[in-house]
């Protein structure tokens, strides 16, 4: 007997209960609790109503299995479909991916580490940073994880592009539009918060893991966040006085949005912008799992067959790149803010 | 009178969900207190009807949250209104596109903000040419027009500077010198001057009117501050809980306050110094007895004051392009000198 016969019965749908008894699948528990005898239930220990209590009470009833299952089938019956229409529209994705990681290996090294450091000195106008740019690739290189290395920082450079190119102008797309932010802040709140393994489970049926785009939208739709964000926020927080001016002087919009709207939020993208990158570069880690090259492999290893060197090593790397990234962007967001303090 | 610059004919402008509805209860008679507490509904602007002349400095005046700035942006339709119209040139410019709308803000209006407004990003001259960038003109197109209004405003060689290196007065002045170099006609300044300190006002104030002197614009010029109200204004309106309560000639207003408001803004101000010989004599052709010293119509009652040296029986003949338009007694400079009761409040 369980607990809640008594809802079935006083609702008149026993017969229904009954009907198809063995449709109900047999559970473990099931199995265990046909083997021993019921034990004389407590008041203490009357189960809460759940799908599995009241599928004891009314074989008919669904399980909670049922409903994961039942979420299961579903996402396998549009797969199909949904594969039809995003395969070719992310592909770019894994031929631009595919492009970055060879152009990056395939440039030797003594190419690589000065045109790094070039791009660095151009945008921080620092010798300091530069200088230690040059001192962390040339060690990176030494204990011979610069492959390593530059397979992570192809992914991020890739990824985090796509990211900003994407997310400025659907940030502008939401400070222009109340509702629109309604209806995005929502779904960036979720994109921040799920946990990255969770967003892998359903990519990973929609592509096979060989191909990369599977780990590249990951880290993009986790990295898409923050200037997606911010941009909507610089956007939004422009002094409005300067707006009614370039109202009152006749802008139209597209002069106000690239004439003044951008250049005033511009200091708040950049900040956007340098957190893409380095949430990039922590996804392009976890997404070693689902075959990312790149320094995150190393730590998988490390993890894997207990190499402890070699994991904390490859972490100390990836400490070493989010250090480099951060510094150069942050020099030049200082730039961008040197530029136009009120 | 000639036909106005600007028009502004039977506006209301009400802020809050349902503004049709709140404006039937204001055309029905309903004031700012009642609207808000019974609709909630703010009575930004009730029933407006203001003629602005060409050539002339209005001024519109009140306390803060009366509607100036609610009212001078409805002039280039920054605001749109609930109802009403304003009429520019003869022309309603509710009825304006989008089009149509940004030509009229590119040349037939500029405007002057509180806080300069300027745009941070861009240099003093970049600024200066905001008009004729908006307008597609490149650098050497417009680089000695911005330079003219840049000298013109006491800004000469600012121009490679950047907005932030300069103090407020000087961002006014580029402020200014922006608005002139759209060349309209009309040029609308909200609370332009009260964001700088005194000594600056001032000279700002002496600035604009030299401008005005020269270039005979139609300017509309907000300000909460009574003194520059009477310095600047050749029609002054009075906003009180966004209906006009008066407007006029200053010197008339302050001689016939039709409200106890009115009574208690002028209340602190120096009659002396701004009443002039012309508002207070009596009108006559008719010659006061021999010796009367001749004074000119627009001289101020502290002049006139002076001049008499302490005789209070003093009469002055009051000469206005050399001709004699008036009478002035040493008795009625006095008695002006008094506070009037509002008219009919007697
Ligand atoms: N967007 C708005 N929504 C609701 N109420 C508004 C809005 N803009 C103005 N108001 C109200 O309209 C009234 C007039 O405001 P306005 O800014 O025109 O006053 P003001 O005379 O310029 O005051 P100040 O001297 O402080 O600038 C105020 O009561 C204000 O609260
Ligand atoms: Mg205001």
């Amino acid at each position: 007997m369980a607990t809640y016969d008594w809802i079935f019965d006083t609702l008149g749908l026993r017969d229904w209960c009954d009907g198809s008894d063995a449709a109900a699948p047999m559970s473990m528990a099931d199995l265990m609790s046909r083997t021993g005898s019921a034990p004389d239930a407590s008041v203490w220990e009357t189960p809460f109503p759940s799908m599995d209590a009241l599928n004891d009470a009314c074989a008919s009833f669904p399980q909670s299995r049922d409903l994961t299952r039942g979420l299961e089938r579903g996402f396998l019956d549009i797969k199909d479909s949904l594969s039809v229409v995003l395969d070719p529209l992310t592909q770019p994705l894994s031929w631009a991916l595919e492009g970055a990681l060879w152009l990056f290996q395939a440039t030797p090294w003594f190419v690589m580490i000065p045109v790094l450091a070039l791009i660095v000195a151009l945008v921080s106008r620092s010798a300091r940073l530069t200088g230690f740019i040059l001192l962390a690739f040339g060690g990176l290189a030494f204990i011979n994880y610069y492959d390593y290395a530059m397979q992570t920082l192809a992914i991020i450079a890739v990824c985090a592009l796509i990211a900003v190119i994407l997310g400025v102008p659907i940030g502008i797309a939401m400070s222009r539009s109340d509702r629109l932010e309604r209806v995005m802040i929502p779904v960036l709140d979720m994109l921040q918060t799920l946990p990255p393994f969770v967003y892998l489970i359903p990519l990973i049926f929609l592509f096979s893991v060989t191909e990369p785009k599977l780990y590249g939208i990951a880290v993009i739709l986790y990295a898409i966040v923050p200037v997606v964000r911010l941009t909507n926020l610089g956007i939004r927080l422009v002094d409005p006085e300067v707006i009614e001016a370039a109202d009152a002087f006749g802008m139209t919009d597209r002069q106000k949005l690239f004439g003044v709207q951008i250049p005033l939020a511009l200091p708040n993208i950049m900040a956007g912008v340098n957190q893409t990158i380095m949430m990039s570069l922590a996804m392009v880690v976890i997404a070693s799992m689902v075959s990312a090259p790149g320094l995150g492999v190393l730590v998988l290893r490390g993890i894997r067959n207990l190499e402890l060197g070699v994991g904390l090593i490859a972490g100390l790397g990836i400490v070493l790149l989010a250090v480099i990234l951060d510094r150069s962007t942050k020099a030049a967001l200082a730039r961008v803010n040197a530029a136009q303090k009120q | 009178m000639s036909t106005p610059k600007i028009s502004v004919r039977n506006l209301y402008k009400i802020f809050g969900d349902a503004p049709a509805a709140a404006l039937e209860q204001a055309r029905a008679g309903m004031h700012k207190p009642e609207l808000l507490e019974q609709h909630n509904h703010v009575l930004g602007l009730r029933d407006i009807n203001v003629d602005m002349q060409d050539g002339e400095i209005t001024v519109i005046m009140g306390l803060s949250g009366s509607g100036k700035s609610t009212l001078i942006r409805h002039l280039n339709r920054l605001i749109e209104p609930t109802a009403g119209e304003v009429v520019v040139d003869g022309e309603n410019i509710m009825e304006y596109g989008p089009a149509r709308l940004r030509r009229m803000r590119r040349h037939t209006m500029s405007m002057v903000f509180q806080k300069f407004a300027l745009l941070p990003h861009r240099t003093v001259l970049e600024n200066v040419a905001t008009p004729l960038i908006v307008e597609g003109a490149r650098r050497r197109d417009y680089e000695a027009e911005a330079v003219k209004w840049l000298d013109r405003v006491g800004l000469d060689g600012q121009g490679e500077q950047y907005p932030h290196q300069l103090s407020g007065g000087m961002q006014q002045r580029v402020g200014i010198a922006r608005a002139l170099t759209s060349n309209s006609d009309i040029m609308l300044m909200d609370e332009a001057f009260s964001a700088l300190d005194p000594l600056i006002r001032t000279d700002m104030q002496d600035l604009l009117l030299e401008l005005q002197r020269e270039l005979q614009k139609t300017i509309v010029f907000i300000t909460h501050d009574l003194d520059e109200a009477l310095k600047l204004a050749d029609h002054l309106v009075i906003l009180k809980d966004g209906e006009v309560v008066q407007q006029g000639e200053p010197q008339h207003i302050l001689m016939n306050p039709s409200d106890p408001y009115i009574v208690d803004f002028i209340a602190d101000i120096n009659r002396a110094r701004v009443l002039r010989a012309r508002t207070v004599m009596t009108r006559t052709d008719i010659s006061p007895p021999e010796g009367a010293v001749e004074i000119a119509g627009t001289a101020t009652l502290e002049e006139v004051i002076t001049l008499g040296g302490g005789d209070a029986d003093l009469v002055f003949r009051v000469m206005e392009r050399g001709r004699q338009t008036g009478v002035l007694a040493m008795r009625d400079v006095l008695t002006a000198l008094v506070g009037t009761e509002p008219a009919g409040a007697a």
